[in-house]
Formats: C-alpha cells, structure tokens, sequence
C-alpha cells in the first residue's frame, strides 16, 4: 500500500514537470522530449490502475512511434532558430492562463463535490486479468468490433490524407523542373540536319 | 490509492494543455499540448474503468490513442506543407480562415 502511495505520487510529480516542461519550454525539441517524459509517467499511471496492456502501448505507440514521428518534423522544419517576436504580447496572452485556472478550480470543485460514492474507493473488486491483452481482445473483437473496425477505416484515411497534404504539388501546364532524358530526345534537332540533307 | 486522487490528477494535465494551447503559438508545440489534453482524457477514463471493474473505459481509451494518432499525422502534414510554401511557422499569421 505504503509502495503504491510512493510510486503514484513519483510518477504522477513527473506527469506534471513533463506537462509544465511541453508548455514552457521555448524549444520545440525539448518540448518533444518532455512529452516522452510525460508519457512515460502516463503508463506507470495506467500499471497502477490496473490497466497492463494500455500501458505497454502507450509507451510503444505513443512514447516510441508517434514521438519519432514529432523528432523528425521538429527537425524538418528547424525548430526555434527564428524565434521572430516575443510569444504573445498584449491582454490576450493574460486571459488563457487565467482560463485554465478557472477551469482547474471548476473541475476539482466537481471532483470533491461528487455524489460517486466509489470516487474515495480504490475501485471495484477485480480478477487477475482485468485489462491484460486477452481481455482487452476479447472485448474488442466481440461486443465493439465496429469500433475496432472504424478506427482502422481512420487510420488508413489518415496515412491518405498525409500523402496528400505533404506531396509535392505542381501547376496544370507548368514546365517540370528536371529535365528528363526523354525532354533532351524530344528538343528541336540543330539546323543542317540529315533530314535537310536528304531533302 | 483513491480513485479521486488520478481525477484531480487528469484535471491538472487537462488544465496545463488547455493554458498551453491557448498561449503558444508555434503549431507544433500547440499539436503537443492537445496530445497533453487527450492524455488527461484517457487517465480519467482508464481510472474511471477501474473503478466500476469494467474494461469498457480502456476499449475508449484505446479508441482515443487512434484519433490521437490521426490527428498528429494530419497536423504534422499540414505543418510540413506550410514549411513547403515558405508560409510563415506561427498560428496568428495563419488567420485567412478565422471567421
């Protein structure tokens, strides 16, 4: 029990210095790193609720496949290099932290306020395999198969949709920028050729 | 550990990506705070899962990681685009579609 408090309040301290670091942070690229922190401190969260298998893809999804995904356009597009103006100048920038304090305040007023008698509980009464890879199978492939199916539909217009906006695009009757070899055969042959010279 | 305590959790990483998405203004770091914000979402669910003992909340958790992903892959396209056009790396510049 005494274990549990520790590992809660260690890996929750690092959800939010990974949380504050992504918004602080001027660096983009430090930003990336601090959201892998983030998400690692996630999924000792998820272990402590029990939940094994969301736990292990959130660190080979998202802490892996996404963040690489994130280092490499940071470092396509050059990160903070050409910092041009001060972030956010004027009475705008005042009001969006002021927001989320509201929000914050509101939300925890709603938590402490419950009437969910199982909010001050450590949860239900649950067996050995309650979110393993079996159950979470289980479930997916039976009661919501069209979930399952429709998220893959999303993924697959998604990876569409990323061809599309990222390839090249050219004009109609605008002239390639390469020459090919067919574009030299097909150039006008030099005066005095050998057709002239039969004719 | 009490239920409640992962909540309140959520709510603060909720609340810093929200703070986030409104201040910054580089798209790229703005992509990372709403990656804060879904997150804050799928702690609550799964803590909620735990807590009435069915794993339908980590399914919705899982469904969530999926949009998440789609929408990074599609934000990170457009962000590689505007680069490919010279267009500015700033969100305040981009406001021809603000209405």
């Amino acid at each position: 029990m005494f274990f549990e408090q520790l590992l809660f309040f260690i890996a929750g301290g690092g959800a939010i210095a990974g949380a504050v670091g992504v918004v602080l942070l001027r660096n983009p690229f430090f930003s990336v790193l601090a959201l892998v922190a983030h998400l690692i401190s996630l999924a000792v969260l998820f272990l402590l609720l029990t939940a094994a298998f969301l736990a292990a893809a959130q660190v080979v999804v998202y802490a892996g496949a996404v963040m690489v995904l994130y280092v490499f356009v940071v470092a396509y597009v050059g990160g903070s290099d050409d910092e041009l103006r001060p972030e956010t100048a004027g009475p705008l920038a005042a009001i969006g932290p002021i927001f989320a304090a509201a929000l914050l305040i509101e939300l925890v007023i709603a938590v402490v306020g419950s009437g969910l008698s199982l909010l001050d509980s450590t949860g239900a009464k649950v067996g050995d395999d309650f979110g393993s890879p079996a159950a979470i199978g289980d479930a997916l492939l039976t009661k919501f198969l069209l979930p399952f199916e429709a998220a893959s539909f999303l993924l697959l217009i998604a990876a569409v949709g990323a061809v599309v906006l990222a390839r090249k695009r050219r004009g109609l009757h605008e002239p390639a920028d390469a020459i090919s070899v067919a574009d030299v055969l097909r150039s006008e042959p030099p005066a005095g050729s050998q057709k002239e010279a039969i004719g | 550990m009490d239920i409640s305590w992962f909540i309140v959790l959520s709510a603060f990483i909720f609340c810093i990506g929200a703070a986030g998405v409104m201040t910054r203004r580089s798209p790229l770091v703005i992509l990372l705070c709403l990656e804060l914000m879904l997150n804050a979402g799928n702690l609550a669910l799964i803590a909620f899962s735990r807590m009435v003992g069915n794993v339908e909340g980590q399914i919705f958790a899982l469904i969530v990681m999926v949009v998440a992903a789609c929408e990074v892959v599609i934000g990170l396209g457009i962000i590689v685009a505007m680069y490919r056009r010279k267009l500015p790396i700033d969100v305040d510049d981009m406001a021809e579609l603000r209405g």
